[in-house]
């Protein structure tokens, strides 16, 4: 009955399902079923939401097509680490989680103000371009230690400081779509036109989303910097761009949960195939060549996860078994 | 109210209008008739902000507005329903309808007028959790038109309301924008569909090729023999 009562309050509703979440990942860790090798892939995926979910802010909700993520989560990781070398302790965590996101965004201003002005796909080149150079600019300076990357870097990341990070970061996203400026971001996807003619300022709300995405990839970087102990300018190359992009198509563009479920499902897919290292990428390439087959708009949609969503699921399941046990009894 | 003096514009090489001067006044309709290309679009599209000018002043009330951005222009009461209806196709008849009140925030008043539109089209209303998408193309029409009145606009701009519309939605469509009218807002009214744009306009300018070459009541000019001949197929 009391947990009736709980189940019904909005407030569980909303957030029951992550608190629940946190806390069976948090026994299972302290009980010791998962173990190293575990966590770092699931430190692997809540990164991987933080950027899946924030690329979809840039491409799936504002429309604007950013092939540059990378070079956003190199720049928070870097600044980061370099703060964390210097200055000790959570002070020098937070202090870099904080250096990355703001590095991040203030590159995202200075390489989104002139290109967002331009209508087409002018952004997609100039963000590769900038990834690009970003990364160069890493493989060549001294702070970063050139090709060899900064190493020995300390370990903060938790389950608890991932999860904060991670939930933290999907709610800021989510709440922005909800408010009149995302609602405004949305309707320059819908038609760019349109928006303009009611009075909506269109490369104001494109720079604003595209700060906010880089800004939310730069802690996603940071977070990197502060599990692992190594970053290097090739981890952060074109080919994570695709990955993130990839992630964000296969789970729908336009879909918060879909970035959600899509970098979980890719992230757990990978870690499965991880045993067979020479097919690994071939059998990865098939199974996404299946689901766009199958699924074109990715595995949500435009839609939100909802119970709702599920309840109507298993109805129409629950329909398809009655029609067959009739036809069974003709 | 509106007054545009010599306004030039050009698409790269291309001079699209060639220094067309036109006057709105309070209370009309005024229609821009002619045929594909003539430069009716642009000469609207330039009007509200969304195309620059490269010389000529278009005057508001007697304020030259030629500098101002597309949402200036809308904050100062001026409101456009785009060629081709351009309804936000992935949102409801609802989240349209707010998008079009998007720069007030008199949430009083945003409510009353969401509550005239829907009065105006009781279509709308009971397709308000609709998503756009999904309405008809007479549908869409009255949706981007409720979505422009949205911002309680002194001077509606419309774009071939009729456009790809069964003729008896074309009547409809054109009775509701005399009825906008009735109720004070001034319009100027874009058409290829020169008859019923006549019919209804208290005056109108005929273009051709990026240049203002007749101009008259809708009366006159739809008597006028020319315009018979090339536009009313008599």
């Amino acid at each position: 009955m009391k947990v009736k009562n709980l189940m019904e309050k909005p407030a569980f509703r909303k957030f029951g399902g992550i608190i629940v979440l946190y806390a069976v990942v948090q026994l299972l860790i302290s009980v010791g079923i998962l173990n190293d090798y575990y966590f770092a892939t699931i430190v692997t995926i809540g990164i991987n939401v933080i950027l899946a979910v924030s690329l979809n802010l840039i491409t799936g909700f504002t429309g604007q097509f950013s092939l540059g993520h990378a070079g956003f989560m190199s720049i928070g990781a870097y600044f980061c680490a370099i703060v964390t070398l210097r200055v000790p302790g959570i002070p020098g965590f937070l202090l870099g989680m904080l250096a990355g996101g703001a590095a991040a965004a203030v590159v995202g201003l200075l390489v989104g103000l002139p290109t967002l002005r331009l209508k087409g796909d002018y952004l997609a080149i100039a963000t590769l371009g900038m990834a690009e150079i970003i990364r160069i600019v890493f493989q060549n300076i001294e702070i970063t230690n050139g090709a060899a990357g900064l190493s020995n870097l300390p370990k903060f990341v938790n389950w608890s400081w991932l999860f904060l990070f991670v939930a933290g970061i999907t709610v800021l996203i989510v709440n922005f779509l909800h408010s009149s400026i995302g609602r405004a971001c949305i309707s320059i996807r819908e038609d760019e036109i349109a928006a303009e003619s009611m009075g909506i300022n269109i490369t104001r709300y494109k720079v604003t989303s595209f700060i906010i995405g880089a800004f939310c990839a730069g802690i996603a970087g940071a977070l990197y910097a502060t599990y692992f102990p190594i970053i290097k300018p090739d981890t952060f190359g074109f080919a994570k761009s695709v990955d993130i992009l990839v992630i964000v198509v296969f789970g729908g563009l336009g879909s918060i949960t879909g970035s959600i479920v899509g970098a979980v499902v890719l992230g757990l897919i990978s870690m499965l195939l991880a045993s067979w290292t020479d097919l690994r990428m071939v059998i990865y390439a098939i199974l996404l060549i299946v689901i766009m087959i199958f699924r074109p708009q990715g595995l949500m949609g435009s839609r939100e996860f909802s119970l709702a969503m599920l309840k109507r699921a298993g109805e129409q399941l629950n329909g398809l078994f009655h029609k067959k046990s009739k036809k069974e009894e003709n | 109210m509106l007054e545009i003096k010599d306004l030039n514009v050009h698409f790269g090489v291309i001079h699209a209008l060639k220094g067309i001067s036109l006057t709105v006044n309070n209370g009309e309709i005024v229609t821009l008739i002619g045929a594909n290309g003539a430069g009716k679009t642009t000469t609207l599209r330039t009007i509200s902000g969304l195309k620059k000018a490269t010389s000529g002043q278009i005057l508001l009330d007697g304020n030259d507005i030629t500098a101002l951005s597309a949402q200036d222009r809308v904050k100062m009461g001026m409101s456009q329903v785009p060629e081709g209806r351009r309804v936000f196709t992935d949102m409801t008849v609802l989240e349209n309808l707010e998008l079009g009140a998007y720069l007030r925030r008199d949430r009083a008043g945003i409510k009353q007028d969401l509550e005239m539109v829907y009065d105006r089209f009781p279509r709308l209303a009971d397709r308000r959790r609709q998503i756009a998408g999904t309405l008809s193309g007479g549908e869409q029409q009255m949706l981007a038109m409720g979505r422009a009145l949205m911002s309680r606009p002194k001077i509606l701009f419309l774009d071939e309301p009729s456009m790809g519309l069964a003729p008896l939605l074309v009547a409809e469509i054109f009775d509701i924008i005399k009825e906008i009218n009735k109720s004070g807002t001034t319009i100027l009214l874009v058409e290829q569909n020169a008859s019923m744009a006549l019919q209804i306009a208290n005056r109108a300018y005929v273009m051709e090729t990026g240049s203002i070459v007749l101009s008259g009541t809708g009366e006159e000019l739809a008597q006028s023999d020319d315009i018979k001949k090339a536009y009313l197929g008599g």
